[in-house]
């Protein structure tokens, strides 16, 4: 069995890392997740929050806001829809992306008024991106 | 004859629109260099997400629970085009060659009896097609303000769009932009974004590897989150590619424009020593013949 395997974590503006990882710990929608190598192949999506990876170097963790993960044989890609390292976000940079889920949530329950599917999925992002914040020491206000 | 001041005067003008067009041409090339790093580090994620995509389109297939984004809406009627283009001019063809593409379309779908409606991103494509279609067009954006294209210029732009989609406004959207090859070469270039297109390569290589995935959560519902992303992906990495076009094109129309200039000034000094040279003739002409008069 490999002891580690290779690691790719994207943005749409930039390939933010590439290493070869022993395990990373991926915010899945349905839950966390701990990949290892030889994972059995699988695509999921994203919820905001901390993204673990474990290499060799040391750990390292990024703000991930959505998008999704995809494991095979060749390795684990992370497409995110916003990646930052988490060192490298501010509160400001934070309260950002909560107005952004705010204003969702706003126009959700304005536009969908008979359907909850719409809202709940917004009101769920706002609330996993405030959880994000509290588990980093950054308030949503 | 021209005289040698008008002469003098055109070649300091021509002299100074030299210096501009140099100017234009070094700032263009440094923007170029970051255009170029823009467009590759998207690269990547374009890939794999198009790659990721497929996989699941295909998967999912044509069943009628496949999101409106993937099946269409089943009709053929209303066509989008959103053409993209730079905000400012001084490139060469490359907004003309847009527009061209742009407009070959919406003759040939016209003559097919359907609807067209246009969107344009940047001033001068909006410029270039006013004329002829006008009265088609829905919205612009305004890229004057934008410096660095971000993801998030693209995702307002494809959110625009999918709401006109859930409104019913059009039935097929496409967009046109310059695909970057090299500095002298850019290639206008047309892709439909809804419905999404299935990449036929991307799908067969997967067959191949035949690896069978877990979904978190079901297919379908990846899907649907992932299509407008594909919509958002699609214009991001088109704009990207144009915004390096744009400067490759700009470059090589400057660097033209500067040989010319040089060209031209060449071809003036002639000119200006010559006349000097024939009044110089003439005034010993004139002293000379004067002289034998007394």
């Amino acid at each position: 069995m490999a002891d580690t395997v290779q690691f790719d974590l994207v943005s749409p503006e930039r390939l933010l890392t590439s290493v070869a990882a022993k395990e990373v710990r991926i915010p899945g929608a349905e839950g966390d997740m701990t990949a290892m190598p030889d994972h059995s192949p699988l695509i999921t999506t994203l919820r905001p929050g901390i993204l673990k990876v474990v290499s060799a170097e040391g750990e390292a963790d990024y703000v991930v806001t959505g998008g999704f993960a995809e494991i095979n044989a060749d390795g684990i890609s992370v497409l995110a829809e916003k990646a930052i390292a988490r060192d490298d976000i501010t509160q400001e940079h934070f309260k950002t992306l909560v107005d952004e889920a705010s204003d969702k949530l706003a126009k959700a329950q304005e536009v969908y008024v008979n359907e909850p599917g719409p809202v709940d999925d917004a009101a769920k992002l706002l609330a996993d991106m405030v959880a994000m914040g509290d588990h980093i020491g950054l308030s949503a206000n | 004859m021209p005289n040698l001041k008008d002469l003098k005067n055109r070649i300091e003008s021509v002299k100074s629109t030299r210096k501009i067009t140099k100017a234009m041409q070094m700032v263009a090339a440094a923007k170029l260099r970051r255009a170029q790093e823009a467009a590759e580090m998207a690269r990547p994620y374009a890939e794999r997400f198009n790659a990721v995509m497929s996989k699941l389109a295909a998967s999912v297939g044509d069943s009628d629970s496949a999101p409106r984004l993937l099946r269409g809406t089943g009709e053929d009627n209303v066509h989008l085009l959103v053409v993209m283009t730079a905000e400012r001019g001084l490139c060469g063809g490359f907004n003309a060659n847009i527009a061209k593409l742009a407009r070959t379309e919406a003759e040939s779908l016209k003559a097919h009896g359907k609807t067209v409606k246009i969107i344009t991103v940047g001033k001068k494509g909006r410029d270039a097609l006013k004329r002829d279609f006008g009265d088609l067009f829905i919205d612009h954006v305004d890229m004057t303000g934008v410096k660095n294209i971000g993801y998030d210029d693209a995702q307002a732009v494809a959110k625009n769009l999918l709401d006109r989609f859930d409104k019913g406004e059009f039935d097929v959207a496409k967009i046109f932009y310059s695909e970057f090859e090299n500095v002298v070469s850019q290639i206008p270039t047309m892709q439909q974004v809804i419905p999404f297109q299935v990449d036929e390569s991307a799908a067969e290589d997967e067959a191949d590897a035949n690896v069978v995935y877990d979904y978190e959560p079901d297919e379908e519902a990846i899907l649907a989150d992932l299509l407008p992303r594909g919509v958002a992906t699609a214009i991001f990495s088109g704009l990207l590619e144009n915004g390096a076009s744009e400067q490759g094109a700009r470059m090589s129309a400057m660097d033209n424009a500067t040989r010319n200039a040089g060209e031209m000034i060449d071809d003036l000094t002639i000119e200006y020593n010559r006349s000097r040279q024939a009044v110089i003739t003439n005034e010993l002409i004139e002293i000379i013949s004067g002289a034998e008069a007394l």
